[in-house]
């Protein structure tokens, strides 16, 4: 039972229709399986982010440090109709995206996280997010900003998004850049892949999600034996 | 002249530094040295393989800097820039300074942190290289040459997708065993040419080039050192002799050329090579062909003479350019997944030929190998070096 006062700090929610969950069989062999991440997830989510956050290669320590602050208020409930999808290889984890849904037709992309990368885990999850806000939650429009030079080119120009700098996106930063139905649609035969329904012994398998190793995983990411450990 | 010998040599690994150009040189080049047994001897000279220091890193006079670095004074030093070619350019220079009587120490390092910069500009950098007022200018890049290219060929001679694919996935594969390469990931067919999801994880760069069809933008360094044959044993116990150079250089515009697919500067760079050391084609235990794109491995083991015209792709196929096949092509995992810093390049492909020669090549060693063969692609074909290596006695 939520005490008054917490009941006043929670936002109201919005109804969210569920991700279905997909896979996708990667370049090297291997099969990502992307679903929606629980809320008692959570706390493995932040502890694989947590030290990301002084990772400066390619601007993971932004993307981290906030992935990290919007997880955390996912999980104590302190923003409103946020979601968490993940990609699970073998059940280890590959890589994170977030939003939320702004109102009822609009919806604002956070983070995307790839883990393990060259392998396009970032841009199949991205992909995965627009599909959620458009054909799942039936949204009109996905506000957009991207952080590093990689997300602009795979997200501004790659899609290609459109401007629409008179909407101030909730990350600050850049104005806003726009995701339609229409763009979507025009870009889903190109960048949107997967399979459903996941087998269910595939499914099984990204349950529990494990850790990756953190040498490996920072040596990957920062892409030289050099990365911070 | 006298023979010359490669009794030192060494690589750092490929992929994304933190550090400097100069430091990853220099790294290489102790190597090097160290590799061999000097015994207090000062090197006389020192040739440094690089395409774009001074624009991408701030440092230009980087063989002078090098020789600081390394206390290598009062040693001669010279930087050689001659595009993607510039490292087995920098070694026919050391070569002829030892083969003339002039050295008798060289030291040839080649080096290139390209990603100092971002891609766009580590794609414009290298595509400075092509024709300034009938190519450059109209926004052509290599991977766009590449491209062209790789359509011509693959209508005249039937290689599909599926052949260009094979070549990536060998020299992945290859990379595997190689610690020193940049991207050790395996991909398979499936993965990248025949899933649905293929298209998103292998997209088009330059139809009908794809993703895995181009080389990684590397950070990398390597060095050899050379003294004379005569007295190679001096400094180590297992020389290699460079047995034969050959260079040869084509119209700057790939338009201008009769037909483009003759790739004039490969075949002739080869033959002179192979004429210097007396061998032919099937002399050959192994080659490091310039597979910046994979068509242009198919392509070169042609026009070198190891397959008849049009068969490269079905040598492919059988499997003998493999590790374990008749001729083993990029053991090391080539421009394709060892990695392309390009003025490193001509110098790692000759590296991983003392390796193999040597028998020091670990889990990727070629059996009993003779002679290796490596081309250095200059521009698109533009300027082309053969290096012939053989086992020393």
């Amino acid at each position: 039972m939520l005490d008054q006062l917490e009941a006043a700090l929670r936002p109201p929610k919005l109804e969210m229709a569920p991700y279905p969950a997909k896979h996708i069989l990667l370049a090297n062999g291997e099969t990502l399986v992307v679903r929606p991440a629980s809320m008692d997830e959570a706390d493995v989510l932040l502890e694989i982010i947590d030290p990301l956050k002084t990772l400066d290669r390619d601007f993971y320590d932004i993307v981290s440090a906030r992935l990290y602050a919007e997880l955390l208020g996912w999980k104590r409930h302190r923003v409103r109709n946020e979601y968490c999808l993940v990609g699970v290889i073998n059940g280890e984890l590959a890589g994170i995206v977030n939003g939320r849904m702004f109102d009822e037709h609009h919806g604002i992309s956070y983070h995307t996280l790839a883990l393990k990368r060259g392998l396009r885990i970032g841009a199949h999850l991205f992909a995965s997010k627009m599909e959620h806000h458009i054909e799942y939650l039936g949204q009109d429009e996905v506000w957009i900003v991207a952080e590093s030079p990689i997300g602009h080119r795979r997200w501004m120009i790659e899609y290609p998004l459109q401007q629409k700098f008179s909407i101030q996106h909730e990350l600050g930063g850049a104005p806003s850049w726009v995701l339609t139905r229409e763009t979507y649609f025009k870009a889903r035969p190109r960048l949107v892949t997967g399979t459903r329904p996941v087998p269910e012994e595939l499914l099984a398998c990204s349950h529990p999600i494990r850790k990756p190793d953190l040498r490996t995983m920072l040596v990957q990411i920062g892409d030289t034996l050099e990365a911070k450990l | 002249m006298r023979d010359v010998a490669i009794i030192g040599a060494s690589t750092t690994q490929f992929g994304r530094a933190q550090w400097s150009l100069l430091k990853l040189m220099a790294e290489a080049a102790h190597g090097a040295i160290t590799n061999a047994d000097l015994g207090g001897r000062k090197i006389d000279a020192v040739y440094v393989a690089n395409m774009g220091s001074a624009r991408n890193n701030r440092q230009a006079g980087i063989a002078s800097a090098l020789v600081d670095r390394m206390n290598l004074y009062p040693a001669a030093a010279d930087t050689v820039e001659n595009g993607p070619a510039s490292g087995a350019s920098a070694v026919k220079n050391g070569f002829l300074a030892v083969a003339s009587g002039m050295c008798d120490l060289v030291l040839v390092a080649g080096g290139e942190r390209m990603r100092e910069v971002n891609n766009i500009e580590a794609t414009e950098f290298v595509s400075f290289l092509s024709h300034r007022y009938a190519e450059y200018i109209y926004g052509i890049t290599l991977p766009a040459l590449a491209g062209m290219f790789a359509r011509l060929w693959m209508n005249k001679y039937g290689v599909t997708s599926e052949h260009l694919a094979m070549v990536a996935i060998k020299n992945h594969s290859n990379a595997m065993l190689n610690p020193n390469a940049h991207i050790k990931m395996p991909i398979t067919m499936e993965g990248i040419l025949h899933s649905p999801d293929a298209e998103m994880n292998n997209p088009y760069i330059a139809e009908p080039l794809r993703f895995f069809d181009c080389c990684p933008v590397s950070d990398g360094a390597a060095a050899v050192l050379l003294a004379p044959a005569e007295m190679a044993g001096e400094f180590t116990k297992k020389p290699v002799i460079i047995s034969g150079f050959g260079q040869a250089t084509d119209t700057q515009a790939v338009h201008e050329r009769p037909d483009p697919t003759v790739l004039t500067a490969v075949q002739i760079a080869a033959r002179k090579a192979f004429d210097m050391a007396g061998l032919k084609p099937r002399d050959i235990s192994l080659a490091e062909l310039h597979d910046a794109f994979t068509i242009l491995e198919i392509a070169q083991s042609e026009q070198v003479g190891f397959f008849p015209e049009g068969t490269g792709h079905i040598a492919l196929e059988k499997g003998e350019t493999q590790i374990a096949g008749k001729l083993p092509i990029n053991t090391s995992g080539g421009l394709k997944a060892k990695g392309h810093p390009v003025g490193a390049t001509g110098v790692s492909q000759i590296v991983e030929l003392v390796f193999q020669l040597r028998g020091e090549a670990g889990k990727r060693q070629v059996k009993n190998p003779k002679h290796g063969f490596a081309l250095n692609f200059g521009g698109f074909g533009n300027n082309v070096v053969a290096t012939i290596l053989t086992k020393g006695a």
